[in-house]
C-alpha cells in the first residue's frame, strides 16, 4: 500500500508528533517503502490461526485489590519539567 | 595492573576469593582502562566514585568470606535500565535530565549479587537499531580493526553496541544487554562475545525502559560462556513487579557446563541458508557442525516453513508496541519540555525534538498499524504469523534439542557504510528475530574470523526455559573452536 501525504499527516497527529511540510515527501516514500515490505504476510494462509499476544503461557496473575505503594509525591515529581505545590504543570487547557 | 583488565568473570571472581588482588585494585584497572578508551564512546555516563564506594565493600565482605556470585566485578550497565540516582537516558534526547528514583530489578539483582558498576553504556535510541547509530549521543566504535583497512570505523552493532564494545575493549569484565529481536546477539557477534538472550519471562522487565513489551528481554554480554552463565544466574527470577516475569526455578548455570554432549540432536534449520549468504558464513556453520559431531551429537536437518516471514511480522508487531510504549513520553512527567500554545501542541513538538528519525519512523508505523481500518489487516495479521513462527519451533524442538544457526549475515560493517533503506539495515536481524518471536533462548559464541580478520559468531537456540543445554553445548564448542582472538593491541 501507497501511503499519500494526508495520510502521513493525519499518522503524525495521532502520534502527537510534528512534522514539517518539506518532511512529508520523505516520509511518504519511506513509510510506504516499510508498509510493500510487510504486505508481503499476505500471502501466509492464517485462517483458523488465533493471534499470539505473548508468548509466556500463563494466565496473568491477580492481586489483592490493596495500595501497596506510593506517599512519595517528591520523588514522583523529582523529575517533572514543571511543577508546583505537588502538582505537574501543563499549557492552559481549558478557556 | 593492566593485566587485571584481560581476565574472564570466572578468574577475576576465584583471584578475589584467593585474595590474589583486590576489589578496589581489580575497578581501578578497569577505570583507568575506561578513562583511556573515551575515543569509543561507549560508554554514556561513567560512575568511577561509586563503582570505587561498591568495591570497598565488597573487599570487606571478601574478607570476612562473605559476598554473592559478583562480589567485587566491574561491569558495565546498558542504558536502558533505570539505575536510581544515576541519569538513565535510553540514548534519547527526550530523556534529558531524567534521573530515576527507583532501581530496575536486574540491575538491583546484580548490585546484590556484589557486582560493581562503572557506568552506563551506549545503545542505539531506544534500542531501535542493529548498528548503534541511531544513539542521541554519537556513535560507538567497535574496538575489532579490519586488516585490510585499520583505519576504518567500524560499528559494534546494536542495539547493546556500548556493552558490546566495553567488553571487548577490556574495559568491563561483562556488561548487560537487552534484546529485542537481536540486540545482544548482533553485537555479541560484531564483537567477538558471548551473548545470551534467555526466554521471554527468565529476566524482569521492571525498570527498563520499554521498547516491544512482549519481546523485550535482558541477558548478559560476556567473553567467555562460563561468564555468561554465572552473570545469567544473577540477573534472573521471579519477579511480582513484572506481570509476565515466570514463575520458575533458577537452576544453577555453571553447573550445566558438563563438557558432555554425546547424543544431543542438534537442528539444523534449511531455510537460515538464504540465497546470498556469503561462503564465509556458510563455512562458519559447517565448521560449528563439525565441531558437534566430532563431539558426539547428532546434526538433525529441520525445517522452520515461516523463517522468511519473522521480519515483517517483527516490524508489524515491534512498532505497534513502540508506538504505544513510547506515548508516555509527553513533555509532562519526566524529560524533554518544548514548550507551545496548547496541551497537544506541546505534545507534538516535545516529541518532534526528542525524538529521532528511526524512533519517530518506528512510531508512525507503529501508529498506522493500530489505526482504525488496519488494525486487522496489519497487527491481527502478523500476531496470527507470530505464532506459526513460534508453532514452527515447538515441531522442531520435538525431534531435536538444540538448534545451531549463524548469529548475522555479516561481520561487522563500518561506519556510514550502509544505505538509507531503514529495511536494508533491518536485515542483520534476519536469524536472531525468529527466537524472539517464539520467546525462546538465543546465545551467540564466537567461532570464527572473517578473512578481514573481524569476529563472525554461531547462534544456538534452546527450548523455552532449557538455557542450560545452550549453555553446555556453547561451553563445548568454545573449546573446540578455541576462540582466542583479541582486537588488536589487546591479546592474551
Amino acid at each position: 500500500m501507497s501511503l499519500d501525504k494526508a495520510t502521513v499527516k493525519n499518522i503524525a497527529n495521532l502520534a502527537r508528533l510534528e512534522v514539517r511540510d518539506d518532511e512529508l515527501e520523505h516520509l511518504v516514500g519511506e513509510l510506504s517503502n516499510i508498509l510493500q515490505f510487510v504486505e508481503q504476510l499476505a500471502e501466509v494462509n492464517t485462517d483458523g490461526v488465533a493471534p499470539m499476544t505473548s508468548v509466556a503461557h500463563m494466565e496473568l496473575p491477580r492481586r489483592a485489590d490493596e495500595v501497596t505503594d506510593g506517599n512519595y509525591p517528591d520523588k514522583v515529581l523529582a523529575n517533572a519539567p514543571e511543577c508546583h505545590d505537588g502538582f505537574f504543570l501543563v499549557p492552559k487547557v481549558v478557556e | 595492573m593492566t593485566e587485571l583488565t584481560k581476565l574472564t568473570l570466572a578468574a577475576a571472581r576465584d583471584g578475589l576469593k584467593a585474595k590474589n588482588f583486590t576489589a578496589v585494585e581489580l575497578a581501578n584497572a578497569h577505570i583507568a582502562a575506561m578513562e583511556k578508551a573515551r575515543g569509543l564512546n561507549a560508554f554514556v555516563t561513567e560512575t568511577p566514585e561509586l563503582a570505587l564506594e561498591r568495591a570497598k565493600l565488597s573487599d570487606a565482605k571478601i574478607a570476612k568470606g562473605a559476598g554473592g556470585a559478583m562480589e567485587g566485578l566491574p561491569i558495565g550497565m546498558k542504558d536502558l535500565f533505570c539505575t536510581e540516582g544515576v541519569p538513565s537516558t535510553a540514548c534519547s534526547k527526550i530523556l534529558e535530565g531524567f534521573v530515576p528514583p527507583y532501581e530496575s530489578t536486574v540491575s538491583a539483582n546484580l548490585k546484590k549479587a556484589g557486582a560493581v558498576v562503572l557506568g552506563k553504556t551506549a545503545l542505539d535510541e531506544f534500542a531501535m537499531g542493529s548498528s548503534n547509530m541511531t544513539s542521541a549521543f554519537g556513535p560507538v566504535i567497535n574496538p575489532w580493526k579490519r586488516k585490510s583497512d585499520p583505519a576504518a570505523q567500524l560499528v559494534p552493532g546494536g542495539s547493546s553496541g556500548g556493552s558490546a564494545a566495553a567488553v571487548a575493549a577490556r574495559l568491563v569484565l561483562a556488561a548487560t544487554g537487552t534484546d529485542t529481536g537481536g540486540s545482544i546477539r548482533q553485537p555479541a557477534a560484531f564483537c567477538g562475545l558471548v551473548g545470551i538472550k534467555p526466554t521471554y519471562g527468565r529476566c524482569s522487565r521492571w525498570g527498563i525502559i520499554a521498547f516491544a513489551s512482549s519481546l523485550d528481554q535482558a541477558g548478559p554480554m560476556t567473553r567467555t560462556v562460563r561468564d555468561a552463565a554465572i552473570m545469567l544466574g544473577s540477573m534472573v527470577g521471579y519477579d511480582p513487579k513484572d506481570s509476565t516475569s515466570a514463575q520458575v526455578a533458577v537452576p544453577d548455570f555453571e553447573a550445566a557446563l558438563s563438557g558432555d554432549i554425546r547424543g544431543l540432536k542438534v537442528g539444523i534449520p534449511r531455510e537460515y541458508r538464504p540465497d546470498g549468504l556469503s561462503d564465509e558464513i556458510s563455512k562458519l556453520w559447517e565448521d560449528g557442525i563439525a565441531m558437534l559431531k566430532a563431539a558426539g551429537a547428532t546434526p538433525v536437518d529441520i525445517s522452520l516453513p515461516h523463517t522468511k516471514y519473522a521480519l515483517p511480522t517483527y516490524y508489524i508487531v515491534a512498532p505497534a508496541e513502540c508506538s504505544s510504549n513510547l506515548a508516555r513520553y509527553d513533555g509532562v512527567r519526566y524529560g524533554l519540555r518544548v514548550e507551545g500554545k496548547t496541551l497537544d501542541e506541546m505534545y507534538a513538538k516535545t516529541r518532534a525534538a526528542g525524538f529521532g528519525k528511526e524512533v519517530r519512523r518506528r512510531i508512525l508505523i507503529g501508529t498506522y498499524v493500530l489505526s482504525a481500518g488496519y488494525y486487522d489487516a496489519y497487527y491481527i495479521k502478523a500476531q496470527k504469523v507470530r505464532r506459526l513462527i513460534a508453532d514452527d519451533f515447538a515441531k522442531a524442538f520435538q525431534s531435536v534439542d538444540v538448534i545451531l544457526t549463524p548469529t548475522a549475515p555479516s561481520p561487522a560493517f563500518g561506519i556510514g557504510e550502509t544505505d538509507d533503506n531503514p529495511v536494508t539495515m533491518w536485515l542483520n536481524d534476519v536469524f536472531t528475530i525468529p527466537t524472539s518471536l517464539a520467546g525462546l533462548p538465543g546465545l551467540s559464541l564466537p567461532t570464527g574470523l572473517s578473512s578481514d580478520g573481524l569476529p563472525l559468531g554461531l547462534q544456538l537456540i534452546g527450548r523455552p526455559f532449557d538455557e542450560e543445554t545452550v549453555l553446555k553445548v556453547a561451553d563445548v564448542m568454545e573449546k573446540a573452536a578455541g576462540f582466542s582472538a583479541a582486537p588488536s593491541g589487546l591479546e592474551g
